[in-house]
């Protein structure tokens, strides 16, 4: 077991509590540059799809895990990030300018939507969000000027200072190029994590009373999140889809929306890693099914398998592990430290107090 | 001019008077209490100063501003901080990080600067670290400070709620129940802090409570409410010993006011 001794508060302020941690961390990161020397372009393009997925979920799980707002409309933003940068780009603008505009856009006309959704409480909120993603569909088609509606889009070539960025021709580029999105993304979440704005988010989503009697503004604060939200997965989806190289009004379907949500729960709410976890689980289980139903022999073959599986798994966590696998993983840690100390109820959930009329 | 103000103040909840035409001025520098049986609409004051309820008349003023015309979250800029009957913390986050959510109002950076964590940020992350640390020397806490809400005794989230609404710097602390629930010795504690509030921090105290050993102990003025209702208004000693508070307590006269107690208190 590690201690920390602390001498000073930047030790509670800095990104890395310890060398230790820092040097896994550094390890991390070493084995993520060295990959594409490594594995085959066809596994550098699913581990590219895993950070494109972890961009998406860190968005999400900036509004669910952190502010505890539910959202099934995140596939409406995936979706406005992805045309607003190729839009911008076929008007001329350089990939890098558009990618960030795409994000920047995003997150404030998400900011705008969010004013009167956010209104709404839990399950409600839920239902007006996701009619937000059927309806992005539609309004996809309606802009069909813009949008090339259901006949679509394809992705323009991606230009980074003249250096040319393709899936095909150089998929180390393009595995790169999403590494340092994913990079900078993590590191806007744990600055905002570590500011005023990360812990009035924590506040709102556990105490609205309490937080407006410590002065959060509760609708500034949930709009700033569901903007700052739909930013990142914004970007996510703009990698999506010019990761896949064309797309159209049926891409970012709501389904792809309750799969992000399902994606964070899966992996731990309210954690960075989560993301990441949930990103992996997504974009490896398809792949694990299609292995296990080829060997359960030829032309066995289940619609909906995956989805399915996906539902039933997001059943058993919230059952079994609210806290997803970061919460397991962080529960098998503390079990390896204390080994062979380990007590059998360590982890029994506390009974939490009852807080029914809070103002009383 | 007094500190807090209510004047002529009413609240009705559809068929219930919860607060009828009180009024009432706690000065800067009291401990002042608010007491009286189960529902007499101690709380509900509590409530319409934080802007949780808007009374249906009367007015509230706090150093001049008028409260009825600020949003709740903007009740705590003017130095108000309080507490709640029913602990309201942040349950998945750290003691620490509860006691720099009370340093909120008091933050100066912009969205850009906490983003990229430039410029202000990490001088003002010391700051309020620093400012929070000083409350938690004051209140004990030193044990708890990494602690996650969810797993900690009641006494102990009691004092965390209290130190929360300190690290606020408020001028008036408004304290809902600071003693119930605890034990004899957390009592006693809470009643030396109380004292230390008021005397080297300089901040006013207006609370509820139940327990009259405290109150006369700790409280320069006490208000004795009943279904909403001034009762007495004095020092402790005039208050206990004034028959409409004796009867409104012990039930004397043809109305069992007992009967009405809903034994909240844990
Ligand atoms: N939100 C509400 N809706 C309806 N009635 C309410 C509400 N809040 C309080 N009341 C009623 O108003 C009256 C005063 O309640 P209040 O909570 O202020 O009492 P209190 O003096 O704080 O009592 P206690 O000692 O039990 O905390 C009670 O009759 C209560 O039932
Ligand atoms: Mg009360």
């Amino acid at each position: 077991m590690r201690f920390h001794f602390k001498t000073d508060y930047d030790h509670d302020i800095r990104l890395f509590p310890d060398w230790w941690n820092f040097s896994l961390y550094a390890a991390l990161l070493a084995v993520m540059v060295a990959l594409p020397f490594v594995i085959s372009s066809f596994y550098l393009g699913e581990v590219t799809n895993v950070l494109i997925w972890a961009i998406a979920g860190l968005g999400l799980m900036m509004l669910t895990g952190q502010t505890g707002q539910v959202s099934l409309g995140h596939s409406a933003f995936m979706a406005m990030g992805c045309y607003t940068c190729v839009i911008l780009m076929e008007a001329g603008v350089p990939f890098v300018a558009a990618f960030v505009l795409c994000g920047i856009i995003t997150g404030v006309i998400g900011a705008l939507i969010a004013i009167p959704a956010l209104k709404l409480h839990g399950v409600y909120l839920a239902i007006a969000t996701l009619a937000l993603a059927i309806l992005a569909d539609d309004i996809i088609v309606i802009l069909s000027p813009w949008t090339g509606g259901v006949n679509g889009k394809f992705a323009p070539d991606l230009m980074i200072f003249g250096y040319e960025i393709n899936r095909w021709v150089n998929p180390g580029a393009w595995y790169y190029m999403a590494l340092v999105v994913v990079l900078v993304v993590t590191l806007i979440y744990r600055n905002i994590l570590r500011s005023p704005l990360g812990r009035a988010f924590a506040a709102v989503r556990d105490s609205e009373i309490s937080a407006q009697a410590m002065g959060v503004d509760i609708a500034r604060t949930k709009t700033m999140a569901f903007g700052i939200s739909c930013a990142i997965t914004g970007l996510g989806g703009a990698l999506m889809g010019l990761f896949a190289g064309a797309f159209n009004n049926e891409t970012f379907n709501f389904l792809l929306a309750i799969q992000l949500l399902m994606m964070i729960v899966i992996g731990g709410l309210g954690f960075i890693h989560g993301a990441f976890l949930g990103a992996i689980v997504v974009a490896f289980l398809p792949q694990g099914l299609s292995i296990l139903t080829d060997q359960m022999g030829r032309g066995f073959n289940i619609p909906g398998l995956e989805m399915g599986v996906f539902g039933l798994l997001l059943i058993a966590f919230i059952i079994f592990e609210p806290h997803g696998l970061y919460g397991r993983w962080l529960k098998l840690r503390i079990w390896l430290e204390l080994f062979p100390f380990a007590r059998r109820d360590l982890f029994r959930r506390q009974k939490s107090y009852l807080k029914t009329e809070r103002l009383r | 001019m007094s500190l807090l103000e209510l004047n002529n103040v009413t609240l009705k909840f559809g068929g219930v008077t919860a607060v009828n035409d009180l009024t009432m001025s706690v000065e800067e520098g009291q401990v002042y209490a608010l007491v009286g049986p189960n529902g007499a609409g101690k709380s509900t004051v509590f409530n319409m100063i934080s802007r949780f309820y808007r009374p249906a008349a009367g007015s509230i003023t706090f150093d001049g501003h008028d409260l009825l015309k600020l949003k709740s979250h903007e009740v705590p800029q003017l130095g108000i901080a309080r507490t709640f009957q029913n602990i309201e913390l942040f349950d998945r986050a750290t003691v620490l990080q509860n006691l720099l959510v009370g340093r909120h109002r008091l933050r100066r950076t912009t969205l850009v600067e906490e983003m990229f964590f430039v410029g202000r940020a990490r001088a003002q992350e010391r700051e309020h670290r620093l400012a929070v640390e000083e409350v938690i020397d004051f209140l004990d806490l030193q044990p708890y400070r990494n602690q996650m809400i969810a797993g900690l005794p009641y006494g102990v989230r009691k004092v965390v709620e209290l130190a929360r609404a300190l690290s606020t710097k408020p001028r008036l602390l408004l304290l809902d129940e600071p003693a119930s629930g605890l034990s004899v010795e957390e009592t006693q504690d809470m009643r030396w802090w109380i004292d230390d509030i008021r005397r080297q921090m300089g901040i006013t105290v207006l609370m509820v409570e139940h327990d009259m050993g405290l109150v006369s102990k700790v409280c320069d003025r006490v208000l004795a409410l009943d279904g909403g209702k001034k009762l007495a208004e004095g020092t402790p000693a005039e208050v206990q010993s004034h028959p409409k508070v004796i009867e409104a307590y012990l039930g004397t006269g043809a109305i069992s006011k007992t009967a009405n107690a809903k034994g909240e208190r844990v």
